[in-house]
């Protein structure tokens, strides 16, 4: 009975005797399933338009990040540093779809996802060659980027809000609005439509796969420099980072591969339930259940809707 | 013109059938077999067997165990190093409890501990498929993780939270444990994994083996044709995470000799992983050629630099292993998606028409 009790009742008492500590604690679910969040939206942009499953997405966001870092620190000037970054991921973009995905067009999906995974190892050891393996600082100041807190009063207590946790959240909706006018109003948004649906009719009306996948491909370097940035600036640039490419796996299948605002979704349910479940049941078992609660979530989601919560409906035919 | 089939007449079905159809291939393996058993215990230094052919080997049979899961039924699992590591602490905790029965039997026996728990992360194998499945069988790799760390038990309240392998002998002999000789746990290994490539052999090409290929293809296809989809995805994950298991014990009893549980992380069911698909999805051959390539191909690299006479920084080395590693998979994927175990197929039907073209 008592573990029952512990389970079942204890945490919403927890919850309910002190309301600033929970709305502390969902915002921080809110934060980090923003960040999350961005990262899934790199995976989405391009497994909707090539239906590849971009492992390399995390390494991109290092990649990145090191890069606008490593150019400043060489002397570059900050801005100027971001837009020549913004150029490498062109460069990288272009890169990518000449040696990789235009010798394995029409490769079942498995090899192009093992072909991102060869991209990984490739840029890990680029990326270690040119920056170095060591820990960078991001340049917060620079890019202009606020720092500190704000605190409130509410609810009988405080809740500090990080400001650079504020611009994340307002940077990550300007990004997600302006995708999906990008993808719903515009000429390439339309073109990129069609060749989700099928390499070979988008082909057949005249759209070019190459363009279009340079294009996906450098969209997603930009969300990727964005999530480095964010990412960067809350903790330090370094390879570690990588690793939380994995962390959106889960947010990808609870919203589904192919759904912009499923990432989104995605994102803040796995966020907010990896905190909550930290903080108030991570107790019970021995704590660092955030590894794992993640993936359990989605699997929990996936039982009920295999496709995930904004996912196309599978339908198969014989 | 010497490996042809001219003349080898087959007089009944199970000869047309047999694994080994021509007398040229019969020679091969036999050759193989002669190459590993006496050769290379003769040959090699101490040097490497245990840091070539034993890591070789292991990582051989993870590959057979994924890819009977990946390659033969079509279930992309990424949690090929949690299922390792159930097998690894499954032999290490019932050794230090029964210490008196042999340890090939504990080896053996914790990939059924690991059996046990696949079959369990695979329910919803019935449900999720493709990419979904692999973020599932993600969370088993996860939790599986977190429990080596977070139980003491598993490691018997080790402070350091590792485990280490004590000697345990074989008629007399100590085949784990500081005191064994690498021939002695070269040769353990390999007849395990003689035994269970030859066991793995004879599933993929009996009537298991196609039930699971007729479900890879297509399961609702499969199920129509009354192949029951439950017990066969499920017989799958059992069997794959079994090989799995005696790999991940074999690999801390017999190469490390104690283990951290960061040896059963993610990247180890990445590289496994690569070493199912560079060799060839549905090969159990091709399980052999990944792993070589995958686990040996670095340290040449490695050694390369100082081999030829440059003197590069190690980290250099590293970051360059990494990149030349990276670009190889591309290469080959885009030289033979189809893995290495394709090559082999051309290079023998290349030689069996050979001055030929065709």
């Amino acid at each position: 009975m008592d573990i029952l009790y512990n389970i079942f009742i204890d945490p919403f008492v927890q919850m309910g005797s002190a309301p600033d500590l929970l709305v502390q604690t969902l915002w921080e679910g809110l934060v980090s399933g923003v960040l999350y969040a961005l990262i899934a939206l790199g995976f989405v942009l391009i497994f909707k338009a090539s239906g590849v499953f971009n492992f390399a997405q995390g390494i991109m966001v290092v990649f990145a990040a090191l890069t606008l870092v490593g150019l400043y620190e060489a002397g570059v000037p900050a801005i100027l540093a971001l837009i020549l970054t913004i150029g490498v991921m062109f460069v990288l973009a272009v890169g990518v779809e000449r040696i990789v995905l235009r010798p394995l067009v029409n490769q079942p999906d498995i090899i192009l996802f093992m072909a991102t995974f060869g991209l990984t190892y490739f840029l890990i050891g680029f990326g270690e060659l040119v920056f170095g393996g060591n820990p960078k600082v991001m340049i917060t100041d620079q890019l202009y980027l606020p720092r500190g807190s704000v605190e409130f009063e509410m609810l009988g207590g405080f809740v500090s809000l990080q400001k650079i946790d504020i611009t994340a959240a307002v940077i990550a909706s300007v990004m997600v609005a302006s995708l999906a006018v990008f993808f719903q109003k515009t000429r390439i948004g339309r073109a990129l439509r069609a060749v989700a649906d099928s390499h070979k009719a988008a082909l057949s009306v005249g759209i070019s796969l190459n363009q279009i996948w340079i294009i996906v491909w450098f969209t997603a370097g930009i969300v990727a420099l964005a999530t480095g940035i964010m990412w960067g600036a809350r903790s330090e640039v370094s390879f570690a980072l990588q690793i939380i490419a994995l962390k959106a796996l889960p947010v990808l299948i609870l919203g589904g591969f192919t759904s912009v605002p499923g990432a989104i979704v995605g994102g803040l349910i796995i966020g907010v339930g990896e905190k909550l479940g930290e903080f108030y049941w991570g107790p019970l078992v021995g704590s660092g259940i955030e590894s794992w609660l993640a993936y359990v979530i989605a699997l929990g989601f996936l039982l009920f809707r295999p496709q995930g919560l904004f996912g196309e409906k599978i339908i198969e035919r014989i | 013109m010497f490996y042809r089939e001219a003349g080898q007449f087959k007089t009944n079905y199970a000869a047309d059938m047999a694994v080994f159809p021509i007398l040229q291939d019969k020679i091969g393996i036999a050759l193989i077999l002669t190459l590993a058993l006496v050769v290379i215990p003769l040959a090699g230094n101490a040097f490497f067997l245990s840091v070539v052919m034993i890591p070789f080997l292991i990582f051989a049979l993870a590959s057979i165990g994924l890819n009977l899961l990946t390659g033969y039924t079509g279930l992309l699992s990424l949690g090929t190093a949690g299922f390792m590591g159930v097998g690894a602490f499954a032999c290490y905790k019932l050794t230090t409890i029964f210490p008196g029965v042999n340890i090939i039997v504990w080896i053996l026996t914790s990939g059924l501990f690991a059996a046990a728990v696949g079959v369990f992360f695979g329910l919803p194998s019935l449900r999720i498929k493709g990419f979904y499945l692999a973020v599932a069988t993600l969370a088993a790799q996860f939790f599986l993780q977190w429990c080596f760390i977070r139980i003491p038990w598993l490691y018997n309240y080790n402070v350091s939270g590792a485990i280490e392998v004590p000697t345990r002998t074989l008629f007399g002999i100590p085949v784990t444990g500081p005191n064994a000789s690498p021939e002695m746990r070269y040769y353990v290994v390999l007849g395990i994994v003689i035994l269970l490539t030859w066991v793995a052999s004879n599933l993929v090409h009996g009537r298991i083996g196609r039930s699971w290929m007729a479900v890879r293809d297509m399961d609702i296809a499969a199920e129509l044709m009354g192949i029951k989809l439950l017990p066969t995805k499920l017989l799958a994950f059992a069997v794959s995470s079994f090989y799995c298991g005696v790999a991940g014990a074999l690999m801390v009893f017999l190469w490390y000799g104690g283990a951290e549980p960061e040896v059963f992380s993610i990247n180890q069911s990445f590289l496994i992983l690569f070493m199912v698909i560079i060799g060839g999805l549905g090969s159990l051959t091709g399980s052999f050629f990944g792993a070589a390539l995958i686990y040996i191909l670095p340290i040449v690299l490695r050694g390369a630099p100082s081999l030829v006479g440059l003197n590069i920084g190690a980290a250099t080395v590293e970051h360059l292993t990494f990149m030349i590693v990276g670009a190889l998979i591309i290469f080959f994927l885009i030289v033979e998606p189809h893995g290495l175990a394709r090559l082999w197929q051309t290079g023998k039907q290349k030689l069996r028409v050979w001055p030929f073209p065709y």
